[in-house]
């Protein structure tokens, strides 16, 4: 018998967790330890956070779930990694915190054989005085829709936004990221055609002010170095696409900010040629840059070895190149396939725990030295893909006497689809549809703009809208293993 | 056409990018072409998932 750790039950550790328990045979182990009780379908968050559906309709328990699948669920915190045991033994072992179950504060140690790192990201509210509210959570002045509960705040803060527009009060609305180093512009591109789509639908959009502030250096980067669709006979950089999107309705934006302090109705930022400047607001929706959730690793002798097992940001690392240099070396064969750490074969990370090799999008700083520059999107369709190709490697080891991983998914060699909707109405809704292939550009194999323009493509309208809808339902029909969950494509 | 165009501020920033006007406005919300849009959507969708696993 051997046991799996999946640490995390997000999209990546909770598809990785589901396959492997339903590709090994009983006499095997899995066990999830996540501090989470609900699962969270995080892209309907932001319909949660104008309103336009409750917390209960993006999560349900865990717990009745993995107990019906056969998978030892423990809701915990882990807190680190010994790969090679300790003094008392060889068997390599995590430490967790439990954080339910009527264990809260309780520490367990749980051997391992294999272990699967899908701790996602640390919220990093913190890095930016004024976000957060000091104990490293969401401060007072800004919202968030990164869980399901910062969404119901964002939604009633909204809500109240609204009813001083209807007394006749202007209101300035500012949504976007709230660091230099953020992630997840996806998320924010969301949120605001759904705030303007919201108060166009309550009346008062004559009474807003719109504006998005992004460390992007140029609109539609996304992190991913921008897109180039096929429109019209041309390769549409997704720059114009984007810009676009905000002309048409009337939004403003603020490029290559980097937030570097918020107050009561007040961010300040720099920008990438070095300028400080200010932006009133009465809402504002910014993105925390994410962070490893800060898992240290110890040797057999105890000595602190988490600087060979993570990288600087906290992200494990894996068969990356993580010596690529300046941005003139990078190539797609950079980033990893198996997503197995180089010093431990029976450990992997998925989604956004895994280091990535570097940026996608160049970097850039300003004359001051302050890195702006979004950091690479590893969330959504990406991550579930990683936890499948993860779970079969290690099926594949576990039980099928492999020794080497049997399964990659490499960025560079993966697409990704982003529906990008506002509002919840089957004919009142729109959407912008995106799809594109590899979500690495790869100079190399597509010349001219990195991508394969039969699968990067971008488009509006109701279509999509459709789309987006049938993934809500889909894919938490898909999390809870209800029959036939695993036709669903990740 | 041009009565779809609200105005826009010349040497803005959103002057310098495309507008969609009536023909293109009118197709985002026309129920037939969008369910042809929506068959389309789900394949590409498809195509990139099986492109996607190795």
């Amino acid at each position: 018998m051997a046991r799996l750790i999946i640490m995390g039950g997000g999209v990546s550790g909770h598809t990785a967790a589901s396959f492997a328990r339903k590709w090994l045979g009983n006499e095997h182990e899995v066990v999830v330890v996540t501090p989470n009780a609900l699962w969270n379908w995080i892209p309907s968050n932001i319909w949660v956070g104008v309103g336009e559906m409750s917390k209960e309709e993006v999560t349900f328990p865990l717990a009745p779930v993995y107990e019906k699948a056969g998978i030892d669920y423990r809701q915990a915190k882990a807190v680190s990694i010994h790969p090679e045991g300790n003094a008392e033994g060889d068997n390599a072992y995590i430490t967790m915190e439990y954080t339910g179950q009527g264990k809260e504060g309780q520490t367990e140690e749980l051997t391992y054989d294999y272990l699967i790192n899908a701790t996602g990201p640390k919220l990093n509210f913190g890095a930016t005085p004024g976000l957060s509210d000091g104990k490293g959570g969401l401060g007072e002045h800004t919202v968030s829709v990164c869980t399901a509960d910062h969404a119901i705040h964002a939604a009633l803060e909204l809500d109240a936004c609204v009813e001083k527009m209807r007394k006749g009060e202007r209101q300035a609305f500012l949504i976007g990221t709230g660091h230099g180093m953020c992630t997840c512009q996806g998320a924010a591109f969301e949120y605001i055609f759904n705030i303007e789509h919201t108060l166009k639908e309550k009346g008062v959009r004559d009474m807003a002010d719109i504006t998005f502030i992004t460390n992007e250096s140029f609109l539609g980067d996304f992190g991913m170095g921008g897109i180039h669709f096929s429109m019209g006979g041309y390769a549409t950089s997704s720059k114009v696409f984007a810009e676009s999107l905000y002309a048409e309705r009337g939004m403003d934006w603020i490029l290559g900010a980097h937030v570097n302090n918020v107050e009561a109705g007040k961010v300040t930022y720099e920008s990438l040629d070095g300028e400080m400047d200010e932006q009133e607001f009465d809402f504002a929706m910014l993105i925390p840059p994410f962070g490893g959730v800060g898992l240290k690793a110890f040797a057999k002798d105890g000595a602190d070895i988490t600087d060979t097992v993570f990288a600087p940001n906290g992200f494990m690392k894996v068969d990356a190149k993580y010596d690529a240099g300046a941005y003139e070396n990078w190539k797609a064969s950079d980033w990893p396939s198996t997503l197995q750490n180089p010093t431990y074969k029976n450990m992997f990370a998925v989604g956004i725990a895994f280091a990535p090799p570097h940026t996608i999008s160049k970097p850039m700083s300003s004359p001051n030295g302050t890195p702006i520059n979004p950091t690479p999107p590893r969330t959504g369709m990406p991550s579930a893909m990683m936890g499948k190709a993860v779970a079969q490697s290690v099926v594949d080891m576990m039980a099928n006497g492999a020794t080497e991983p049997t399964h990659t998914a490499n960025m560079s060699e993966m697409g990704a689809a982003c529906v990008a909707s506002a509002g919840k109405g089957l004919f009142t809704g729109t959407a912008a549809a995106m799809t594109v292939y590899p979500i690495v550009p790869d100079f190399e194999k597509y010349p001219g703009v990195g991508r394969d323009m039969n699968g990067t493509t971008g488009e509006l309208g109701l279509a999509a809208h459709w789309v987006k809808h049938i993934l809500h339902h889909v894919f938490i029909w898909k999390a809870q293993l209800k029959p036939g969950w695993t036709l669903i494509p990740e | 056409m041009s009565k779809h165009l609200n105005h826009i501020e010349p040497y803005s920033p959103q002057f310098g990018t495309m507008m969609p006007m009536g023909f293109q406005k009118f197709m985002r919300t026309c129920v037939l072409w969008q369910i042809v849009r929506f068959v389309a959507i789900n394949f590409r969708m498809t195509m990139l998932i099986l492109k996607s696993h190795h």
